[in-house]
C-alpha cells in the first residue's frame, strides 16, 4: 500500500454567518447575503478542492472543547440539527455527516502513542459542533467526502498558550503519521478566526455589512502581521509568536487547531494561498490554504 | 429597585455525574441526595418559578433567555459523553422570560429571548433541572452568563431578575450552577479515586463553604475577583456565579445557609448549597465598589485618552 499524505491544509474560518448568508436547503433562517469577500473566497477555494484528488477532510474544531484529553469522532454516521448556541437566529442547520472511522482510529491510537490522552466519541446522540459543520459546508458543499473531526484539548486554558503550542504540535506529528499510515490521501482543515474579539450586540439585520469592521485596530494590525508571515512562508516563525498573538488579540488559535495543522504539514516554508479577510462581527477571519504540490499552487490574492 | 420574592436559593455544580452515574463513587452519590433535598424542599415549596443562571451557557449578543415553552431533545456532554445521553423536555415560563428580556433591556442590557426547536440548552441547566425538577412541575427561566460580562452586568442582570419578579408577583427559587473550583483532572480516572485537584483548591473551596454555611453571600460576592484569581480557570474573564446569586436574591449577608454536599467532580470541587432568606446572619466586608443600578456600556476610555 502507497504512504498516505497530506494533499492540501485549509485554514477555515467558521462563523455562522457565512452558510446563513450562503443560504444554503440545510439552514432554516433565510438571509440577504453578506460577507462576500470571505464567501468568495470559500467558493474558490472549493473549487480548488473539486480538482484535488482526496479521500477524507480532517478537521481541528474550537467547538468541540474538551478537557481531558483530545477526543475523536468514532461512528460512521451522524444525522441530527445544529443549532448555534450563540446565533441560533442565523443558524439551524439540519446535517447528515459520514465520518471515517477508520482513520478516526488510527488518528486516536497514534496519539495514544505520543503520550497524548485520547478518546474516541462513540454515542449515536452526539450532536457534531457548529464549528465543524460551518467550515466543512463552506469546503465541500455537496458533503460527498467523509470526515474525522478532532476535539480541541483546552489547554490553553489550563496552563498556557506555549503548552497548548506544544501539544497540538505533538497532535500534528501523530496525525501525520497516522495519515502515512492509512494510506489515504488527506485534507486537513484548521477551523477558527484569527483575532476573535466580538461585538456583543448585533445589528437587527445580521447580514447588514454597513456595520461590520474589525472590533479595534490593534487587532487588524495582528491579523494582517499573519497573513504577511503565511505569504512569506514563515509558519515556524508564525507558529513561535503564536502565543503572543492568542493573547494580545484573544485569538481563537488558542484551540490549537493551526499549531496543530501547520505541525502535521511539517511546518511549510512556502507561500499560503490567501483567499480572503473579512471581519465577522468585529472578529478576523482568514480563509487560505497550504497546497503542498508546487505545480498547483497559486498565488490567489 | 423592585421588592422581589426569592423563597431561597441554590449553589450546585453543572458536571453530569450526578445524574448519570451516582453510583460510581461515594462522592457522587452524596452530591445526588443533597440534589434529591434540595427537589423536596422545590416541591414542599410555593414557588411559582425556578430561575436557572448556569456557567455553562456562555453567550456572546447580550444576556440571552430560554423562552421556548417545552424545549426537548437529547443532550450529551462534550467531555463525558461515555457515561450517556441525557434526554430532556422541560417547561419554561414563558411570560416570564419575555417580561425579564424588557427589564434587562430597561436596565441596559441587551438581551434577547431564545425559542427555537433544537437550542442546544448546556449540560449545567439540563443537569439541575433535571434533578431539581423532574415532573416538570415548577415552570424554569434559562438565563446564560455571557462570556464577556463583568460585574456591574452581572450584577444588574440580577437586579432586573427581581424587577421582572415583582412586577410579575411571582414566588421564585434561584439556582446557581456553577463549580466552586473548577480545575479537573486531565486524564480520565477511576471515580472511585476522584478528589480535589490540590489541596490549594481544596482550601479555598472550604472557605468559600464557610461563607456559605454562615449566610454571608454578600461578603462573597465582594469576594469574587479575589476566588478568580485563585481557583478558577481562566476560560471567562470572571467568576460571576456570587455576582448574579447577590444581586437577585439581595446584596446582603441576611441569610441561612446549609451546605448539603462538597465533592469532588473529576478534580473540581462539586458542592450542593442552600441560602434562604432571614435575619440572623452578618459579614465583615464592605463594598469598595460602586454599587450599580444600570449599565451603560462600554466607557471608551481609549477614544478619550487620544493625543
Amino acid at each position: 500500500m502507497p504512504k498516505g499524505e497530506i494533499v492540501l491544509g485549509c485554514l477555515a474560518p467558521h462563523p455562522p454567518h457565512v452558510v446563513y448568508a450562503e443560504n444554503p436547503d440545510q439552514n432554516e433562517p433565510v438571509s440577504e447575503g453578506g460577507w462576500e469577500t470571505l464567501r468568495w473566497g470559500y467558493n474558490r477555494l472549493a473549487r480548488k478542492l473539486k480538482t484535488i484528488d482526496y479521500d477524507a477532510l480532517v478537521i481541528f474544531t474550537p467547538h468541540w472543547q474538551t478537557y481531558i484529553g483530545t477526543h475523536f469522532l468514532g461512528l460512521p454516521e451522524f444525522k441530527s440539527k445544529s443549532v448555534d448556541p450563540v446565533f441560533p437566529n442565523i443558524f439551524r442547520y439540519n446535517y447528515d455527516i459520514k465520518v471515517d472511522v477508520e482513520l478516526s482510529e488510527i488518528m486516536r491510537e497514534k496519539a495514544s502513542e505520543h503520550g497524548i490522552i485520547t478518546k474516541m466519541m462513540r454515542n449515536q446522540d452526539f450532536r457534531v459542533d457548529y464549528g465543524t459543520i460551518t467550515s466543512c459546508h463552506m469546503l465541500n458543499p455537496d458533503w460527498d467526502k467523509p470526515i474525522v473531526t478532532i476535539s480541541s484539548n483546552r489547554n490553553a486554558h489550563y496552563y498556557s498558550a506555549e503548552v497548548m503550542n506544544e501539544q497540538a504540535a505533538a497532535l500534528g506529528r501523530a496525525c501525520a503519521e497516522a495519515i502515512e499510515e492509512s494510506g489515504k490521501k488527506v485534507v486537513l482543515i484548521s477551523s477558527h478566526s484569527l483575532s476573535h474579539r466580538h461585538f456583543v450586540t448585533e445589528s437587527p439585520l445580521p447580514e447588514d455589512m454597513s456595520r461590520e469592521h474589525i472590533y479595534n485596530h490593534s487587532q487588524y494590525v495582528w491579523d494582517m502581521k499573519l497573513v504577511d508571515l503565511m505569504r512569506e512562508g514563515k509558519m515556524r516563525e508564525l507558529i513561535d509568536i503564536l502565543p503572543e498573538f492568542t493573547e494580545q488579540t484573544i485569538a481563537e488559535t488558542e484551540a490549537g487547531g493551526l499549531t496543530w495543522m501547520m505541525s502535521a504539514m511539517g511546518f511549510p516554508q512556502y507561500s499560503a494561498e490567501i483567499y480572503g479577510y473579512q471581519s465577522v462581527i468585529g472578529t478576523g477571519n482568514l480563509v487560505a490554504a497550504w497546497d503542498p504540490n508546487a505545480v498547483t499552487r497559486e498565488i490567489v490574492l | 429597585m423592585e421588592d422581589a420574592d426569592i423563597l431561597f436559593g441554590i449553589y450546585c455544580p453543572p458536571h453530569p455525574q450526578p445524574l448519570l452515574s451516582p453510583e460510581a463513587s461515594d462522592g457522587y452519590a452524596k452530591l445526588r441526595q443533597a440534589y434529591d433535598t434540595c427537589r423536596e424542599r422545590i416541591e414542599n415549596s410555593d414557588a411559582d418559578l425556578i430561575i436557572v443562571y448556569s456557567t455553562t451557557w456562555p453567550s456572546i449578543i447580550g444576556h440571552q433567555i430560554q423562552a421556548h415553552p417545552e424545549p426537548e431533545w437529547v443532550h450529551v456532554d462534550d467531555d463525558f459523553h461515555y457515561l450517556g445521553s441525557m434526554p430532556y423536555k422541560f417547561k419554561m415560563d414563558v411570560d416570564f422570560a419575555e417580561c425579564l428580556r424588557d427589564s434587562a433591556k430597561e436596565r441596559g442590557l441587551h438581551s434577547r429571548t431564545i425559542a427555537y426547536e433544537g437550542f442546544p440548552i448546556d449540560t449545567g441547566s439540563v443537569v439541575a433541572l433535571k434533578l431539581l425538577n423532574p415532573d416538570n412541575r415548577i415552570p424554569a427561566c434559562i438565563v446564560s452568563s455571557n462570556m464577556y460580562a463583568n460585574r456591574a452586568e452581572t450584577i444588574v442582570l440580577g437586579k432586573s431578575i427581581r424587577d421582572a419578579l415583582a412586577k410579575q408577583g411571582k414566588k421564585a427559587i434561584a439556582v446557581v450552577v456553577s463549580s466552586l473550583s473548577n480545575r479537573m483532572f486531565t486524564e480520565h480516572i477511576d471515580p472511585t479515586e476522584d478528589r480535589i485537584h490540590s489541596p490549594k483548591d481544596d482550601e479555598w473551596n472550604r472557605k468559600i463553604l464557610e461563607f456559605f454555611a454562615d449566610g454571608r453571600l454578600e461578603d462573597l460576592s465582594q469576594l469574587s475577583r479575589e476566588i478568580h484569581g485563585q481557583i478558577r480557570v481562566q476560560k471567562v474573564v470572571a467568576y460571576k456565579p456570587a455576582w448574579w446569586m447577590a444581586a437577585t436574591m439581595g446584596q446582603h449577608n441576611n441569610y441561612q445557609g446549609e451546605v448539603l454536599a462538597y465533592e469532588a467532580l473529576h478534580g473540581s470541587g462539586g458542592a450542593v448549597v442552600t441560602l434562604t432568606p432571614s435575619s440572623g446572619s452578618f459579614g465583615d466586608k464592605e463594598f469598595d465598589e460602586d454599587d450599580v443600578e444600570y449599565y451603560h456600556g462600554d466607557r471608551d476610555v481609549l477614544d478619550k485618552g487620544m493625543l
